[in-house]
């Protein structure tokens, strides 16, 4: 049979997809379904006077019109999932709906349930709110401020925490030979997928129990925690993923209405469906990044690196949301040295409460932050001491030989090759002939710029007693059910909980290669707490690092078993037995053999077991790995910038990634594509605008840049493999490698062709005003 | 409410008959009323393609149509598209090419790109993703579609080629 691991393998999720037969949620229809709307404030700060909804019950059709003042009292408050400790965190957990203030544009008021969609959305217009608008403070540096308008009124100076792992003396900064100083500012983005978000909820009156079909990366992580904000026990709620459109973090979040439709299911004892509009999704969804990064980079004039100071300053939004607290704290702050050996590195965080949408994860999750600043940072220290910005990178990446490398913040780097990365990627570029066509272009007046990112990320989240020692109020480890039915076919369930990502196919991949049969003989099962005992969900890039190690391990333990029965039946102890090509087969003596669906059979059918053998053939696994896993690479960018428009072309994109052992070489390009778009998206398009008084500007696709395809050139991707020894697989995860190196690559070659004009810096995203501007500011320096 | 109206068209070779209200948006009547629920809403401002049905043959963006602008026409969906049985070679392109991650913007996607290539059989990479705009996915970074757009533009070619040659060996014999 040919192999499985490492096979171009078209997948097997798309049948369904192409077809139009996939099952989103917004495709369910239940009978006597009715559907739902949130009323949302239309102010950034306000005191709610009243709410009157009397005309809004009147409309024909419409079911019932909730407002905090019903449901508040009956259910429980969203809570935080990320209490980082040390930091006097002040989590204010999230009402169901908003009743004596509002704290941001677009916070749920009112919930109406009527027959149709669009009578819904008539009787939002005839509930009326009488507001008192409050003064409102949208940027984490004023809300800081003296006298800014207070958010909560028990979170004295807006401050959500402050987190300071780590000090360094004020000598070393004052000694060194070289400090450069620079403030980034990564700039608010809406992760966005295609699909919004929407639930389904069920409630059967009788025995009680409730499913809730909803766009979710981590079901059981809602099911533990809508459990508690419904008040239905976790063994009655059943929490469905179906086919989900994306989520890029904005899925792991755990949201208020979601939960309203399952309160209104019961309520009115009938299935009650919610959909986010896409206008209603840019102000209810998680946001992203926002963060005023402050880096200090120390070293010598020869180029050696000796200690970084970062101060993070974070825009939470108006609640710390979810996972929101980590990412700018653990994420962000445990990574600022990235693929960099500097001896010394402190970190502190702000977080700030503000008027806004709350931020969480977005593909990457703190480690595209990271990246940007010590990419953008060491690129400033050696145009300060006048060195190449590829030899200052050969100087300081950590060395192949010092693997498992701790770095200054007490993290270890599981495995890395950084110098192959490297030295692959200037190969395809054809390195030294770009920067002779850089000069020629240069004597033509032409703008060209090159720009690396040789980055490193945590991923494979991760040890569970790690989870608990930064705050995470969950696991980190994943499940995995291997069946085999009586046929031989096989059946895998995984805690994972995948949205695109073709983990229905690598997983299929794996387990094939296990037993030796065709990948159609397997389906592998995601995203129903009903048929999965648990998990984590699907995020961090840790589907295949550790739920692809719970699947492995669980195939492994069918094997065992199936050799022991395949061993009684050819009268041989199980050592005797080898597993080939979906046979089982007495070592050296050919003919004597068992077939995998034979052995399959004789599993369930149990007429003749080993002494003591429990009958079926299936196995689980519960996997924890010991560490998180480090994905990293190069990745080379090159524009021309424009300049009379000031309009960045990007000429080529070059990423060499190692994502440790590769299962689909076709997948991990995909993966890797659609987050250079992403991470290239941050940096040249995408941004989020409010108001002064906390209006959200950017609120539909007309005014919020989403990436289209002819922005791209064609990328050129190559990978190298370092197996990670931290699970059975060697995978290190590859969903988020895209988007964190690509950001500061494209931020760098821009620069690089700014040089001229003395442009050291400027902020994203380099629209062609922003960089016109810069450039008319400048005189030419040469 | 208001007063619904009678409306009928022909949705992927099928007569469909229905009271409707004059306000509902064709991707709404598609979706909810006659279960094709393969078409997909993306936005709210008409940018995202993910609703592109056609109507007589045009591709149109359903969630800017209004059900009864459609009286009288013929609808095709993705659902008319192709089936597991026959697919139509942009689906094959998709499939072998890894066109889609999570297939949300896909089946909108594919019925532009298959406008496309009706158009232009032989297009450049540039003119795939020029012909793209107005088309959003967020998971693929775009290259695999133009991939699964040549993929697709190969086999319909290879398909007239064929039949081509049936219908000359046809035209041979008869003669
Ligand atoms: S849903 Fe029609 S263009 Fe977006
Ligand atoms: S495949 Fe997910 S949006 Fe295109």
């Amino acid at each position: 049979m040919a192999k499985l691991h490492g096979a171009r393998i078209k997948r097997q999720e798309d049948p369904r997809l192409i077809t139009g037969n996939g099952n989103f949620t917004d495709d369910i229809k239940l009978p006597g379904m009715v559907h739902a709307r949130v009323l949302r404030s239309p102010y950034a700060h306000a005191k709610i006077l009243s709410i009157d909804v009397t005309q809004a019950l009147e409309h024909p059709g419409v079911l019932a019109v909730y407002t905090g003042k019903d449901v508040n009292p009956v259910m429980q408050p969203v809570p935080t999932s990320w209490v980082v400790p040390g930091c006097n965190i002040k989590p204010k957990p999230r009402m169901p709906l908003a009743e004596e203030k509002v704290h941001y544009a677009g916070e749920g008021v009112a919930f109406v349930v009527a027959e149709d969609r669009y009578i819904a959305k008539d009787a939002l217009e005839k509930i009326k709110v009488e507001y008192e608008e409050l003064p409102a403070v949208t940027h984490q540096e004023d809300a800081l401020k003296e006298g800014a308008p207070i958010i909560h009124e028990d979170v004295e100076g807006n401050l959500a925490f402050d987190w300071q792992p780590a000090e360094i003396e004020d000598e070393i900064f004052e000694q060194a030979e070289v400090v450069v100083k620079q403030r980034f500012y990564e700039q608010r983005v809406v992760p966005n997928p295609m699909e919004t978000r929407g639930a389904v909820a069920q409630y059967n009156s009788g025995g009680g129990e409730m499913t809730i079909w909803c766009t979710s990366q981590n079901p059981h992580i809602h099911r533990m925690v809508y459990s508690e904000v419904l008040g239905i026990p976790e063994s009655k709620l059943r929490i469905v993923a179906p086919d989900v459109g994306g989520g890029f973090g904005a899925k792991i979040g755990v949201y208020t209405e979601e939960a309203l439709a399952g309160y209104a299911a019961k309520h009115l004892k009938r299935p009650v469906k919610w959909i986010e509009e896409r206008s209603e999704h840019f102000l209810a969804t998680n946001h992203a990044r926002d963060e005023v990064i402050e880096v200090e980079l120390a070293g010598n004039k020869d180029g050696t690196l000796t200690a970084l100071r970062v101060v993070n300053t974070a825009n939470m939004g108006a609640y710390l949301s979810t996972m929101g607290a980590g990412v700018p704290t653990i994420d962000f702050g445990l990574m600022i040295t990235g693929a960099y050996d500097i001896p010394k590195a402190a970190v502190r965080t702000y977080g700030v409460y503000t008027n806004t949408t709350p931020t969480d994860a977005y593909r990457g999750a703190g480690k595209p932050e990271a990246t940007f600043q010590i990419e953008r940072a060491i690129d400033l220290f050696a145009h300060e001491i006048g060195m190449d910005v590829l030899e200052i990178r050969r100087k300081n990446l950590v060395k192949k030989e010092a693997f498992p490398y701790t770095n200054a913040m007490g993290l270890n780097y599981d495995s890395g090759n950084y110098q192959l990365s490297l030295e692959k990627a200037l190969e395809m570029a054809n390195y030294e002939e770009l920067r002779e066509e850089q000069k020629r272009l240069a004597a033509e007046g032409r703008l060209m710029g090159i720009g690396f990112s040789t980055y490193v990320e945590l991923c494979g989240l991760g040890p569970s007693k790690v989870a608990g020692a930064i705050g995470f109020q969950g696991g980190l480890w994943e499940n995995s059910t291997v069946r085999v039915h009586p046929s031989g076919k096989v059946a895998v369930y995984t805690g994972a909980s995948p949205h695109g990502q073709g983990v229905k196919t690598t997983f299929a991949q794996v387990v094939g290669e296990k037993f030796g049969i065709p990948i159609e003989d397997i389906e592998v099962y995601s995203g129903d707490t009903g048929s999965i005992a648990m998990g984590w969900g699907t995020y961090g890039s840790r589907t295949t690092a550790v739920g692809g190690g719970a699947l492995a391990i669980a195939a492994d333990r069918v094997v065992d078993k199936a050799k022991k029965i395949a061993a009684h039946e050819l009268e041989t102890s199980p050592e005797d037995i080898e597993l080939k090509d979906g046979v089982f087969q007495v070592k050296g003596v050919p003919g004597r053999q068992r077939t995998f669906q034979e052995i399959a059979k004789s599993a369930n059918m149990a007429w003749d077991l080993p002494e003591g053998m429990e009958p079926a053939l299936e196995a689980q696994s519960f996997f924890d790995p010991e560490n998180f896993v480090y994905p990293f690479g190069t990745h080379i960018c090159v524009v021309e910038v424009d300049k009379d428009t000031g309009k960045v072309e990007l000429k080529r994109y070059i990423a060499v990634d190692d994502v440790g052992r590769v299962i689909n070489p076709t997948i991990v390009e995909g993966q890797v594509h659609g987050g250079l778009a992403q991470g290239i998206g941050q940096a040249l398009w995408e941004g989020t605008v409010y108001s002064e008084n906390g209006q959200l500007l950017s609120g539909t696709f007309m005014d919020y840049t989403m990436p289209q395809a002819d922005f791209f050139p064609e990328f050129e991707t190559a990978y190298t493999e370092t197996p990670s020894p931290v699970n059975p697989l060697g995978a290190k995860g590859v969903g988020e490698t895209g988007t964190t190196a690509s950001t500061p690559a494209v931020v760098n070659a821009v620069m690089d062709a700014l040089r001229s004009y003395g442009i050291k810096d400027l902020e994203m995203p380099l629209t062609p005003e922003k960089v016109w501007a810069a450039m008319q500011n400048r005189r030419e320096l040469v | 409410m208001g007063s619904k109206m009678e409306i009928s068209m022909k949705v992927n070779g099928i007569e469909k008959k229905s009271y409707t209200e004059p306000r509902m948006l064709l991707v709404h009547y598609l979706r909810d009323e006659l279960d094709l629920t393969g078409t997909h809403i993306g936005c709210d401002t008409s940018q995202c393609g993910a609703c592109t049905v056609y109507i007589d043959g045009k591709s149109v963006k359903s969630c800017t149509t209004l059900a009864v602008q459609a009286d009288g026409t013929e609808v095709t969906t993705v659902e008319g598209l192709g089936d597991m049985e026959k697919l139509h070679a942009i689906q094959r392109g998709f499939w072998e090419e890894h066109g889609l991650q999570c297939g949300y913007c896909t089946p909108g996607v594919m019925m532009a790109m298959a406008a496309l290539l009706k158009e232009n059989p032989d297009p450049s990479e540039s003119e795939i993703r020029e012909g793209m705009k107005g088309a959003i996915c967020r998971c693929t970074g775009y290259q695999f579609i133009v991939k699964a757009v040549q993929h697709a533009a190969r086999s319909l070619a290879e398909e007239n080629e064929k039949e081509k040659l049936v219908q000359s060996a046809g035209e041979g014999g008869a003669k």
